[in-house]
């Protein structure tokens, strides 16, 4: 217990050792975050367009390379 | 590489000299402006502007530091192997303040030649290790006392 | 993207085997798992190694600690900028389109990387210096880095026409450059409050082994982390543009 509180005091840099840690996290992941978020996204509608523009192929009997 | 791309090539290349020709010549022009701060035979040598705030630089020298006064006041000498300024200041000194050490302060001279600050800033140097591998370096005399730290600080 | 691609010379075909946009999608995701994967190991063993094996410094004690957060992230952030200018080079000279890419992929990274190499350096510089901020040539010079990310992703978006506004993102990117010797050697040409680097030295660097590898190891976390980051962000750009193509190609056959 005593070992726990003594690696969170930091040797009394605690209050500026662990901010700067939360900030690496937070800044970094959120990073990581928004461009799997906006990639998920344009995927997800890609995929709805793709079946959509098949489907479209298939009716006017075009198929192949467009 | 057809000619065009060569063109352009060429182009970049040489605005990209043209540039780092301008901001050589423009950082060489406020080479005083960018220093920030003086070292102590800068102060002898120099003309450093009187009556005006301005910091000065140096490692603090071994058993200069004593309190005066109320015991609030600390009065050291700063040196930089060449120069010595005494500095005086009132007020909280930052982790890394100690004998041999180096230090930015900042304030005026005042008539009597003392540097009164009204800011002093440590100043770390670029070694890093634990304090037992400092400790077997001083015991084994590898130690090149100040050598370090005034390499950091005086340039 | 496309219309650009299509429009080069048939003379640079080969400098232009990655500029395809989709053997270039499909590079990405051959590599990506890797670089993910070899990122959270790096990360994990790094932070814990940062955290827990690394020792207390001499003079700093356990503030020494972020030095494993602050200097990656400063690192970073001049190593994008770097990356930015060459791909920025050669968009402007090949009119290469993935480099074109790569550029605007990175630039709100670097940003991200500069912002937590001046926070986290300003809660070192409180207790140690004690002061957050002073204006030397280190920090003024990487607060001008700063500016000229943001700079650089607001031109890129700023005008109507796309290609015009790459084209001046990308003289901004190169016009930049200039800071980055300068925040290099800063410390080394004048007084500065930063001390003067300590890994990067000729000879020894001045930093004990075993505070060197847990930063060292840091370092390539940052760095792939960074490559997956651009590689996913580029990826995600590309769908999207494959998106808005798709889109017209159905209003058009309605």
């Amino acid at each position: 217990m005593q070992a726990v509180s003594e690696f969170l005091t930091m040797g009394g840099y605690g209050v500026y050792v662990w901010p700067s840690y939360v900030l690496a996290v937070l800044i970094m992941g959120g990073m990581l975050g928004l461009t799997l978020a906006r990639l998920r996204v344009t995927k997800r509608e890609l995929k709805g367009y793709e079946q959509v523009h098949a489907a479209h192929r298939k009716r006017r009997g075009r198929g192949g390379e467009d | 590489m057809t000619s065009r791309k060569k063109r352009r090539m060429t182009l970049i290349g040489l605005g990209m000299l043209a540039l780092a020709g301008a901001t050589a010549m423009v950082l060489t022009a406020f080479q005083e402006n960018v220093t920030f701060f003086y070292s102590p035979s800068d102060l002898q040598n120099k003309d450093v502007p009187k009556g005006r705030n301005f910091r000065v630089g140096g490692l603090v020298a071994e058993g200069s530091v004593e309190k005066i006064g109320d015991g609030a006041t600390v009065q050291f000498v700063v040196t930089d192997g060449g120069g010595t300024v005494p500095v005086r200041y009132r007020g909280l000194l930052p982790d890394l303040f100690r004998e041999g050490q180096g230090i930015v302060a900042e304030g005026k001279l005042n008539g009597q030649g003392v540097f009164v600050a009204n800011e002093v800033l440590a100043k770390h140097d670029e070694n890093y290790m634990p304090p037992e591998v400092a400790d077997a370096l001083k015991r084994s005399g590898e130690w090149q006392k100040g050598q370090a730290t005034a390499d950091g600080a005086v340039q | 993207m496309t219309s650009q691609a299509a429009s080069n010379p048939p003379g640079s075909r080969s400098l232009h085997r990655f500029a395809n946009p989709g053997r270039f999608l499909r590079l990405a995701d051959a590599v990506l798992p890797w670089c993910a994967g070899l990122t959270a190991i790096a990360l994990a063993v790094g932070l814990a190694a940062a955290l827990f094996v690394a020792p207390a410094d001499y003079q700093q004690g356990e503030s020494v600690r972020i030095m494993y957060v602050h200097v990656p992230a400063a690192w970073m952030a001049l190593f994008a900028y770097t990356c930015i200018a060459v791909a920025s080079a050669a968009a402007l000279i090949w009119r290469h389109p993935v480099a074109d890419l790569a550029a605007r992929s990175a630039s709100p990274l670097g940003a991200a990387f500069t912002f937590l190499a001046l926070a986290t350096g300003s809660l070192w510089g409180k207790p140690m210096w004690g002061t957050w901020w002073v204006w030397d040539a280190r920090l003024t010079s990487v607060l001008v880095l700063f500016f000229l990310y943001l700079g650089h992703m607001a031109i890129s978006n700023a005008f109507e026409d796309p290609g015009r506004g790459r084209k001046a993102a990308a003289i901004l990117a190169l016009v930049g450059f200039v800071n980055v010797p300068i925040i290099k050697f800063s410390v080394d040409w004048w007084n500065t409050l930063h001390q003067p680097a300590s890994v990067t030295r000729i000879g020894v660097p001045t930093i004990h082994p075993s505070m060197l590898w847990p930063l060292l190891l840091m370092g390539v976390g940052f760095t792939l982390f960074f490559f997956t980051v651009l590689l996913l962000r580029m990826k995600s750009e590309l769908l999207a543009a494959r998106l808005r193509n798709l889109r017209m190609l159905s209003v058009e056959g309605r």
